[in-house]
Order: structure tokens, then sequence, then C-alpha cells
């Protein structure tokens, strides 16, 4: 049986490391103890689109982490370079799998060890109802490519055990086109729902009125959409349609950077958007509203503190 | 002469008392707000603060008490300006209708209803304590001119005269529209990136990249102005770091932020709205103050929402 270590147990964590459970012998890697503690005790609990518990181990210890052939790191890109750091020195002969939001995640992992990296991005969404039981929302793909010293047929091979285990998953030759799709999908939609407290929802895709919301979505995705065509991507699926059909789910997703802001959290402002307008730079593309955007959410986090 | 003061808010109220000092004006106060208008007429309008007046209007809710007057001085929030015009327009049939609101567009919107109306932008602040009761916070110029050809310089200098003579100082110019731009241009820059960000003026005035935004929102505005041969009286950029000094406004929290503190509707439609359609009409392009219009229009659109 294949051994992995999914890093991490937030919503996406708990999606991949329950379902995982069900094909491999899986060990999460939790920041708390007593996550831990309750993970080995109660098991993991999915409601929604899978109904089952399973038993899996679990440690906050990374010394105590057993040998694996797969480490997924599933934790929030505002937490990946801590716990890289907590994995150098360890796990050698794993393969090391980056799924956070933005760009930039597996060059923070690559500078903490010498792992072969693969890259994904997932578009499923979850919702954790405690330390033990996730829902599991929305059943789209996650997508995985080579990133270092790997191959396709590597990104394969784990894309079929996730699939096995009970989510949807796809392997690419070249993960850029469907990383980027996503990063401009995410820093325009992440980032207006920050600011304006919405949901994503039908006003993101409204162009009656002048002042509606969809002419800005669509202006912030072109800048995004320039930027990647200047960094030689070609995208693998249009942002614009990726948020006109995601508002027609009639689903009301709330972005996770809007709970931040609401929480008063730290935000993925920097790996998502903060890439976004630094690649823009570097290229010498002009993105003034994902700029200003960039700059607006920066503010906002500023003042928590006032 | 009879004047008839439309809305009486703060400002509404700073000019209906200090109006009805003079012997030779009679002064109707029209609101809405039958608490204020019943106090009124109780215990007289009372403003403390800046100054301390006893005032004496006459008040109505009712638009069909209102006799025939030379002037009106509108003071509602601009989003009011049409019914509150549709219901009073009866009382200016010979007169003459000042408008002293925030933001663009009040001047068209009267003329669609009275034949002569006033520009006119006034810079005196104060906020409703309790009905009949008003703080005057801050003493200002208020700047009046003929919105067209139809409206005489003489009548307008009749209402600056009466205007200064109570305590209200007042100019009349042949262009008022320098003034009008120069205000609405600061606000349009600063006040909705302190709702977005909730912080201060002097706070974003301090951080470098935000001060940017509003330099690029300030040069937009100006580009229109521009456009329609209007010559600002004085720099925003200058008057938006003088009140961003520690003793002038640095901690002021602008209104619009309290307004989406408070979940009022905003005057965003008059302000950056009002930039983006007169850009539109004059082929000036106004991306970065259509940004912030459909961000403020969306923050607007979440408190409707579950």
């Amino acid at each position: 049986m294949t051994r992995v270590v999914v890093a991490g147990a937030g919503a996406i964590g708990s999606l991949l490391a329950a379902h995982l459970a069900r094909v491999a012998q899986v060990t999460v890697l939790t920041r708390r103890e007593e996550h831990a503690a309750a993970l080995r005790g109660q098991g993991l609990r999915v409601s929604g689109r899978s109904e089952f518990t399973v038993e899996l181990d679990a440690t906050a210890d990374p010394a105590a982490l057993p040998a694996a052939e797969l480490v997924v790191l599933a934790c929030k890109g505002t937490d990946l370079e801590p716990l890289a750091v907590r994995l150098e020195g360890r796990l050698s002969g794993a393969t090391v799998m980056t799924i956070q939001n933005g760009l930039g995640a597996e060059d923070v992992v690559a500078a903490h060890g010498g792992w072969p990296l693969l890259s994904a991005v997932t578009f499923m969404s979850g919702t954790r109802h405690g330390d033990t039981h996730v829902e599991y929302v929305l059943d789209t793909a996650t997508w995985i490519g080579p990133y270092r010293e790997t191959t396709e047929a590597d990104a394969q091979r784990v894309a079929e055990l996730i699939e096995a285990g009970g989510l949807k998953a796809e392997a690419f030759p070249d993960l850029r086109p469907a990383q980027w799709s996503k990063l401009v999908f995410n820093a325009t939609v992440n980032g207006v729902a920050a600011l304006t407290a919405l949901p994503h929802d039908f006003h993101f895709a409204q162009t009656e009125r002048l002042a509606d919301l969809g002419h800005l979505v669509r202006d912030l995705v072109d800048e995004g959409k320039s930027v990647a065509a200047a960094a030689g991507v070609e995208l693998h699926d249009d942002p614009w349609e990726m948020n006109v059909l995601a508002t027609q789910r009639g689903h009301r997703h709330y972005p996770s950077m809007l709970e931040d802001v609401e929480a008063r959290r730290p935000t993925e402002l920097e790996p998502i958007n903060g890439s976004l307008v630094r690649e823009a730079r570097r290229l010498g593309v002009q993105v003034p509203l994902q700029t200003a955007l960039y700059r607006l959410v920066k503010a906002r986090e500023a003042s928590y503190s006032e | 002469m009879r004047i008839a003061v439309i809305g009486t808010g703060a400002v509404g109220s700073l000019f209906a008392a200090s109006l009805s000092l003079l012997d030779d004006v009679e002064v109707w106060a029209f609101d809405l707000n039958t608490e204020h208008v019943e106090a009124i007429n109780r215990e007289g309008l009372h403003l403390s603060g800046a100054g301390e007046v006893v005032g004496r209007p006459r008040a109505t809710s009712d638009a069909g008490e209102l006799p025939p007057c030379d002037f009106g001085i509108v003071a509602t929030k601009a989003m009011h300006t049409e019914p509150a015009i549709a219901a009073t327009a009866h009382a200016f049939a010979d007169g003459c209708v000042a408008t002293v609101q925030n933001g663009l567009g009040n001047e068209e919107t009267l003329a669609g209803h009275v034949e002569r109306v006033i520009r006119g932008t006034t810079f005196p602040a104060g906020k409703l304590l309790a009905p009949g009761h008003v703080q005057w916070d801050v003493k200002g110029d208020t700047t009046l001119g003929p919105y067209d050809a139809r409206t005489p310089l003489a009548e307008v200098e009749r209402l600056a005269d009466a205007c200064t003579r109570a305590g209200m100082p007042a100019h009349a110019v042949e262009d008022a529209r320098g003034p009008q731009w120069r205000k609405v241009i600061f606000n349009a820059s600063t006040n909705p990136i302190g709702a977005l960000t909730g912080l201060t003026h002097g706070r974003v005035c301090e951080r470098p990249d935000l001060r940017a935004l509003v330099s690029g929102l300030v040069g937009e505005g100006k580009a229109v102005a521009t456009a329609q041969g209007i010559e600002l009286d004085a720099d925003p950029e200058e008057l938006i770091d003088h009140a961003a000094r520690k003793d002038v406004a640095y901690g002021h929290k602008a209104s619009m932020l309290q307004d989406v503190e408070a979940r009022r509707p905003t005057e965003i439609d008059y302000l950056n709205g009002g930039i983006a359609r007169f850009g539109r009409e004059q082929g000036v392009p106004t991306p970065l103050n259509e940004a912030i219009w459909a961000l403020v229009k969306g923050v607007e659109a979440s408190w409707t929402q579950s």
C-alpha cells in the first residue's frame, strides 16, 4: 500500500487525507497535538458529496512521521514556509506535492529540501466542521503536473491514487496553463470578494449597468491574461468563463480571502495577487487595476490594528 | 426675500437657522423627518459648536405648504435630489434653486424640474445631534454660480449676499465648477479608499502604495475637469496632503467609511460615478474611478444578501 503523508488538515488537507486513507496508508501532520489525537481517536468523517468515516494515523511531531512515497503539502500559502522548515531533512525518498493557491509554492519548498516535486492546483472545496469532520462541497478536480525531477507519469500515478480514493484528479504534462488560469481567477474573485464582502455570486458576472461589478471583474481578468501571455503561458481555461460558470452554479461560495478578512486573519494576498502583480512588473506589463486591488486588500489587512 | 431650504440635515440646518436670523428674509425648512420638523417649530433650530445660533425657520414635511419662494437651497444627500425637487419645484416657478450638495449631477437633476439653477459648493460641516439640534463642526465658505445662461448672476449675488450677512460667507462667481470639481475630486479620491480599507485619512496617505492609488484617482478626475475647460481653484493633491497632517484630519474617518460601517447608502454614484459619467461624455478614460465605483456598489449590494 502506498504510504502518504498529508501535511495540513484544513478543508483541502482533510478531504485529501480522508479519501486517500481509503486506498493508501495515510498519516496526517497537524499543527496542534490535540487535533492529531482527535484524528487518531475518532478517525475523520466526510459528509456532503461523500459520506464515510475512515481511520488514519496523525501526529503533530514531524520527527514521528513514518517513511512515505508521497507527501502532500495542503496548508495555506501563508503557512507553507514554516511547514517546509519543519520537514527539512526528513522524508527523503518521498515525492512532495504542493497544492497552494497562487505562484511560487514549489520554490518555497525547494529551498528546504531536495525532494522530487509535483505541482497541483485544486478546484474542489470543502468546509471544516471541527477537527474530525469535513464537508465535501464542490467536487471539481485537482490537477497535477511535474515540477522538479518528476515526469507526467509520476503526476499520473498520483492522480490515479486520488481518483481511486473517490476524488477527481487529472495529470498534465505542464501545470502552468492550469495554474495560471486559477491564479488569474483567484486574484480577481478573491480580491473583489474580500473588498466588497460579497460571496462569489451573480454580481461578479453582471454587466448591464456601467457600475456593475462584472465590468471590473472582466477588466481585472483581461489584465491577468495579458500577464500570462507575456509569461509565455497559454491559459488552460478562460478565467472569465470560469467566473461566469461558477456564478451560475447557484452555490454562493465564500472565497477564503473574504473569510480571512472578516475574521481579521492574514490572507493569501501575497502568493496570489502579490505574485501576479510582481510577475507583471518583472515582465513590464501594465496592470493598474490588479495593482489597485492588491494595494486595497493589503491596506485592509493593515486596518486590523485600527 | 423668501428662501426655502430643502433637506435640513446638518448642512441644510446651518443655512436655515443662520438665514432665519435676517430681518429681511423669511425662511422655510422642508424635511421629511417629522420629529425634526416638529422640534424646529416648537423650540427653534439650535446650532452649537463653531457658532451658537437659535433660528426660527418655519418647518414642514408637507411640500404643499411651501409658498412661492425667491430661492431654494437644496441640501439633501445626492440620492434624494430627484424626489426632493419633484415634490417642491412648484415653490420655485419664479425663483432660483441652488444646490449645496456633494457630488456631480445635482444641477442637472434640478434643471429637469426648475428653470433657474445655481451651482454651489459648500465647506461647512456638522452633524444632527437630536431633533431640532445640530452640532456645527467647522465653518467654511460657499461658492455659488449660475448653472447656465438662464440664471442671472445678479440673482446669484443676491443669495450670496444674504448668506454672507447671515454668517455663512458665500461668493458669487460666473463659473462655480472649479471649487465643485476640486471638492468632488478630493472626496472621490479619498473617501472610498477609506471606506474600502477601513483606514483613516492619515493612514491612507502614509502608505506610499495607497497614496499612489489616490493620485491615480486624482489624475483621472483632473483630466475630466480639464477636458470640460474647468480650472480647479486649488490642487486636490495639496489639500489631500494638508488634511493628512496630524494636526488637521489624520484620524478622520471619511464620511463614506462611517456610512459603510453603519450600512447606509453612500454617495459613490455622485462622486466616482459622476467622474466616470462625465469622463465617458468627454471621451476621457477613468478606469480607476470606475473600479472604485463598482467596488463600493458591491459593498452596498452585500448588505442585501442573507
